[in-house]
């Protein structure tokens, strides 16, 4: 369990980090999301006890990220953004070193890299030098490092950057697995793996929380683009059609879907559209609609 | 212990897997190498001449004809040297962002700077021993006395202990690797030349001055005595070089 209460972190004169609290359950997956440079980084970085907050606290299964430093790091695994690898070692070597690093004994330290190779299938490549794996196995073997130890929080700083569309979802279903045995924290830029992966996600942008969302709030939002404005009529057909509708409101182009319960399947939706003639150009489901209608009110706030 | 001897395995493989030791341990061979054979050739003649001239032949010491002279000319080189072996050992682990690795894993910042400085050291301890070959052949076909020439790799030692103390320090401060060769070089020759300004320098200068510089303190050894105060001298500088690592990396977290 992660909770983090009004922290604050501050860079010379600015504040990269500015009075942020939200709360991780255990078992849970949770995203960062927001532009570059929002502070995402810097709150991971918070969390695994690579920087000291200035402010406020966090704390992971009720430590204090300040108090006991040591305890922290071995219950946190995680990986930076740029995977840090020796390229001179080979993949064995590495993870030997990192269970090293993590003081996993001699007798287990064969049982541990077994236990991660497995996991992050990496068998082709363990005896390969790190500089010649590919982009995909060198994220594999980030994540391998960051498992090695058995951690209880997980921290994945775009875990998927850079990767190709197949080595994604690999990542993504990894990712999913340690739900079992971790609490997961991981940033992204991609909306839809936000959706796909986590239970809940936190907005972050210029340093501040802007939103809390939860898998059930976005599930309840639908945003749907048409070529042409759409009609009054469409929306009250729907309302009366789905019961789950709570709102359908037509904005010229755009239709604007609220329900009243989680929904998992959107497709009746899609389809009773096509069938009144809805010329469909783009669908957001929910976070990307809730996104940016956070990231927008914000703009128009400033301007 | 267990910790630091880990983060030095992993740098003596980062030595080893990369031609750096080979090139600086052939480089300082090949030009310690040149040195030896030049003051070995003047000391030959000088003692030719001087038997020539029926100068008493007892008078004549090989040590410090021979090792004087050539291990203050080693020096020079490791000024130059020990810059190169050390330039990498924080700036390289942050440039590719591995020092991330290392500082969220539960080992302590002191283990971590203790590691990188054993493994530079141990690298120098090899070059130096390679060194010994040179005074084997002087065994070999003289007599010198044994016992200056360990106080003098003693010394040696110690000095590039230092250099190596100094030229961490430069590397936790950059990820450029030439910019902490070049700051390390400079410290250690700053340091060393002080003792020129301490020597034409006000009285209570003079003293202060050249005790900070490390050649009045290898002067002593490398002449075969060895002198707690110098002993201490180069411990305190070794720890103020570690201090100082760690001190940026405390600094660092709040900036």
């Amino acid at each position: 369990m992660i909770q983090v209460e009004n922290l604050s972190k501050r860079f010379a004169d600015v504040l990269a980090v500015n009075d942020i609290s939200f709360q991780v359950e255990k078992g849970m997956i949770w995203g960062f999301l927001g532009p570059n440079g929002a502070g995402k980084t810097t709150t991971m970085r918070i969390l695994t006890g690579y920087l000291p907050p200035n402010e406020g606290q966090a704390r992971i299964n009720g430590i204090d990220v300040s108090s006991d430093l040591a305890a922290i790091k071995r219950m946190v695994g995680y990986l930076p953004e740029v995977v840090p690898v020796y390229s001179e070692l080979t993949v064995k070597e590495y993870l030997r070193f990192v269970a090293e690093l993590y003081g996993i004994e001699r007798k287990k330290r064969r049982v541990a890299i077994d236990r991660v190779v497995e996991r992050t299938n990496l068998h082709e490549v363990y005896g390969r030098l790190i500089k010649n794996i590919s982009r995909g196995y060198r994220q594999r073997l980030g994540i391998a490092q960051a498992i090695i130890h058995e951690p209880e929080v997980l921290i994945l700083d775009e875990p998927t950057i850079g990767l190709d569309p197949a080595q994604i979802i690999e990542i993504r279903e990894m990712i999913r697995s340690f739900k079992e045995s971790a609490t997961v924290i991981l940033s992204s830029h991609i909306l839809a793996e936000i959706t796909q992966v986590c239970d809940g996600a936190v907005i972050i942008k210029e340093g501040r929380l802007k939103a809390t969302l939860t898998r059930d709030e976005w599930g309840k939002n639908l945003e749907i683009s048409a070529a042409v404005p759409i009609e009054e009529t469409v929306c009250h057909s729907l309302e009366e059609s789905f019961p789950a509708v709570h709102e359908a409101r037509a904005e010229d182009r755009v239709l604007k879907l609220e329900f009243k319960e989680t929904l998992s399947d959107f497709n009746p939706i899609i389809k009773h559209l096509v069938e009144k003639d809805v010329k469909i150009r783009e669908i957001k489901a929910g976070l990307e609609a809730l996104y940016m209608k956070v990231i927008l009110a914000e703009e128009g706030r400033a301007s | 212990m267990k910790n630091t001897w880990t983060i030095a395995k992993r740098e003596l493989k980062a030595y080893l897997y990369s031609p750096i030791a080979y090139i600086l341990t052939a480089f300082f061979l090949l030009v310690g190498g040149f040195f030896f054979y030049n003051i070995l050739a003047w000391a030959n003649e000088q003692t030719m001449r001087m038997m020539q001239s029926g100068y008493p032949l007892d008078r004549l010491n090989i040590n410090q004809m021979l090792f004087e002279p050539f291990f203050n000319n080693l020096t020079i080189i490791l000024m130059f040297l020990l810059p190169m072996l050390t330039m990498r050992l924080f700036a390289d682990e942050k440039k590719m962002r591995t020092e991330e690795l290392l500082l969220t894993s539960p080992l302590r910042l002191s283990s971590i700077i203790l590691g990188k400085y054993l493994a530079a050291l141990i690298i120098y301890t090899g070059i130096l021993l390679l060194t010994v070959t040179y005074a084997i052949f002087v065994f070999l076909y003289g007599n010198p006395e044994p016992a200056p020439l360990l106080t003098a790799y003693l010394g040696l030692f110690l000095l590039g202990a230092v250099f190596i103390a100094i030229g961490l320090f430069a590397s936790s401060l950059t990820e450029n690797q030439v910019i902490a060769a070049v700051v390390s070089f400079s410290s250690i020759l700053l340091i060393w030349v002080v003792s020129w300004v301490g020597e034409s320098g006000p009285g209570a200068w003079r003293g202060i001055l050249t005790y900070l510089s490390f050649f009045s303190h290898f002067k002593n050894m490398v002449g075969g005595v060895i002198d707690t105060q110098d002993i201490v001298y180069y411990l305190s500088f070794i720890f103020l070089g570690l201090y100082l690592t760690r001190s940026v990396f405390e600094f660092r977290k709040w900036r």
